[in-house]
């Protein structure tokens, strides 16, 4: 589904519920945020960065500097274990083997995974493989958290905590953009934007979004 | 966690697809490989052969009679005047331009000699040089004095000649001090002195039939060879002993040129082999390099992934192979030599082109689906955001 006309400024440290009818645009508008779908005109911009006006290459580094992606289906590869998947988007980076395994276990022990560094993706559950695919998103430290429908496949428990966890990362200073079909969701976001037909049909504080 | 480590272990993981890139790559290279090996080895034996084949250039008096033996058969009834070649002349051979490659001369004279009231051929040699011109001769007993004789096997048995029995030819007295075991050929009805001694009973002081002359023959230029000693022997007649060879290499040149075709046929459908299976990978994992896409790869590491994967197996496949091929050319030499114990050596040269070749192969095949890999549109792949 394309998008029109969509004007928007996200602060730092914000957010952002996405919220829309299957077919809103929803996705749409994510992926061009996440750098992934070149808009047919317009511009998007971090900061002072022009996204779209660099390089293929330079955008895929832009992603991993700049960006965590946390998947609906959460798309961990399944011949790794639970600890390499974490570290996948370190994986092109020149860092020693010893930091980046610092850094994955950290970012493990955020989610609450610890124990569970070994086991490969069909060893844990689906509440912890939401865990771990947003310990792979944070495990660089990107400034922004992108998330499609973070709790899409979890019981209302463990969604609850996969909230809390955003909620958690979002005061370190992450901003966060979220799609969601979940109101209960969208109440822990500080702005909800409702998409319609590629449009954006209203911008509010989450408390008077209802 | 390298991009190296994600290589290896997707290989772990898809152990029946890189099984697959594995053999093909095996038997293209192991194909190749036993097909050089036996040529090589092949090519080694004939040359052996040639060496251990004595004289390979033969000196005979020039003629204008024509022969009347064939297959060793006399025709009588027409006797030729026998002529020779001063043993002088034969000095000037080692004065030619590719003299270095002359390992023997074996002047011979040749004449018939009358022992227990039969006629036998006396043939007079330096025995010297019969371990250069005739290495497949075994006497029992010794090789000759001035006052003994060697007796061919036949001319031995027709003359009922045992070692230690004394010849008497015109007044001179010669032992036997040895018998020929059987060579198949005419040195078996033949009796043999040593040059003077034979010169001196045939009364051809200073003259000689015919020479031998061993060449080394590796790479040597007979042809050249022969014209060199024909121009300063100018009464002779110089013939190369090559035929037998030379059809036995031109057989091995074309089993040579059709292996080679055959290499590269199978070595193009391992490639293939690779090309598929490496497209049938990538597509598998549209996903999971979607993923990778997604999370900041570029498209120089998504290919980078699928190189490294197909350079592993390729490595292994190379290695493997090169083995491989040395065991099928074992296994097939009995097929293509009579010669017992042909050496098969290790050719770092040769595992080294196998290496090379399975990583060309191997890489080469994959190269299109990596950029396949690499083109992959993130959003495209992914379809979840």
């Amino acid at each position: 589904m394309a998008v029109h006309g969509i004007n928007l400024n996200i602060e730092k440290g914000e957010l952002i519920a996405v919220m829309g009818e299957s077919g809103s645009g929803k996705s749409t508008l994510l992926s061009i945020l996440g750098a992934l779908n070149t808009p047919t005109s317009g511009r998007y911009t971090v900061g002072e960065k022009d996204v779209y006006g660099l390089s293929q290459e330079k955008r895929a580094d832009f992603r991993r500097e700049f960006l965590g992606f946390v998947f609906q289906s959460f798309h961990l590869v399944s011949y790794l274990t639970v600890k390499e998947n974490v570290m996948l988007p370190l994986a092109p980076a020149a860092m020693k083997g010893k930091e980046k395994g610092r850094l994955a276990e950290e970012a493990l022990a955020r989610v609450g995974l610890e124990g569970k560094a070994n086991r490969l993706p069909n060893q844990v559950s689906g509440g912890e493989q939401e865990r771990v695919a947003i310990a792979r998103a944070i495990v660089n430290r990107p400034p922004i958290l992108l998330a499609d429908e973070p709790t899409g496949n979890l019981d209302s428990k463990t969604s609850r905590e996969i909230m809390e966890l955003l909620k958690q990362l979002n005061n370190g200073g992450m901003t966060i953009v979220m799609v969601t079909h979940n109101p209960e969701n969208a109440r822990v976001a500080h702005r909800v934007l409702h998409l319609k037909d590629g449009r954006i049909q209203s911008l509010l504080d989450a408390d008077k979004s209802g | 966690m390298t991009l190296k480590d994600i290589a290896f272990r997707n290989l772990r993981r898809r152990k029946t697809k890189a099984a697959f890139v594995f053999v093909g790559l095996l038997v293209g290279v192991a194909s190749v490989v036993a097909f050089i090996t036996l040529i090589e080895a092949l090519t080694h034996d004939i040359n052996t052969k040639l060496e251990q084949f004595g004289a390979n250039i033969l000196i005979v008096p020039k003629t204008e009679n024509l022969s009347l033996n064939y297959g060793g058969l006399a025709i009588g009834g027409v006797l030729y005047e026998m002529q020779e070649i001063q043993q002088k002349e034969l000095r000037k051979i080692r004065t030619i331009k590719n003299s270095a490659n002359v390992a023997a001369v074996g002047p011979m004279v040749l004449g018939p000699i009358e022992v227990k009231g039969k006629k036998v051929l006396l043939a007079g040699m330096d025995f010297g040089e019969v371990p250069m011109l005739r290495p497949w001769w075994i006497p029992h007993g010794q090789f000759p004095n001035k006052e003994q004789i060697l007796a061919g096997a036949e001319a031995a048995r027709v003359l009922g000649l045992s070692v230690g029995n004394i010849v008497e030819n015109n007044g001179h007295a010669l032992q036997v001090s040895g018998i020929l075991e059987r060579t198949g050929s005419q040195d078996d009805q033949i009796l043999f002195a040593s040059l003077t001694t034979a010169q001196s009973l045939l009364g051809k002081e200073g003259r000689i039939s015919m020479a031998e002359v061993a060449a080394l023959c590796h790479g040597c230029p007979i042809e050249d060879m022969v014209e060199q000693i024909s121009a300063i022997l100018p009464g002779a007649r110089v013939m190369a002993i090559k035929q037998v060879v030379k059809g036995r290499m031109e057989a091995l040149d074309q089993f040579r040129r059709v292996a080679y075709v055959l290499s590269g046929v199978v070595a193009f459908v391992g490639a293939l082999v690779v090309l598929v299976t490496m497209m049938g990978s990538v597509r598998e994992r549209t996903s999971e390099i979607g993923v990778f896409r997604a999370i900041g790869f570029r498209k120089s590491h998504v290919m980078r992934i699928i190189l490294l994967e197909a350079g592993l197996i390729s490595a292994a496949a190379g290695f493997s192979g090169y083995l491989l091929g040395l065991g099928l050319t074992k296994a097939a030499l009995p097929f293509f030599s009579d010669s017992q114990g042909i050496s098969i050596p290790l050719d770092p040269v040769l595992a080294g082109g196998a290496f090379g070749l399975a990583l060309l192969l191997g890489l080469a095949a994959s190269i299109y689906p990596a950029f396949l890999a690499a083109r992959l549109d993130p959003q495209e792949a992914l379809r979840a955001l």
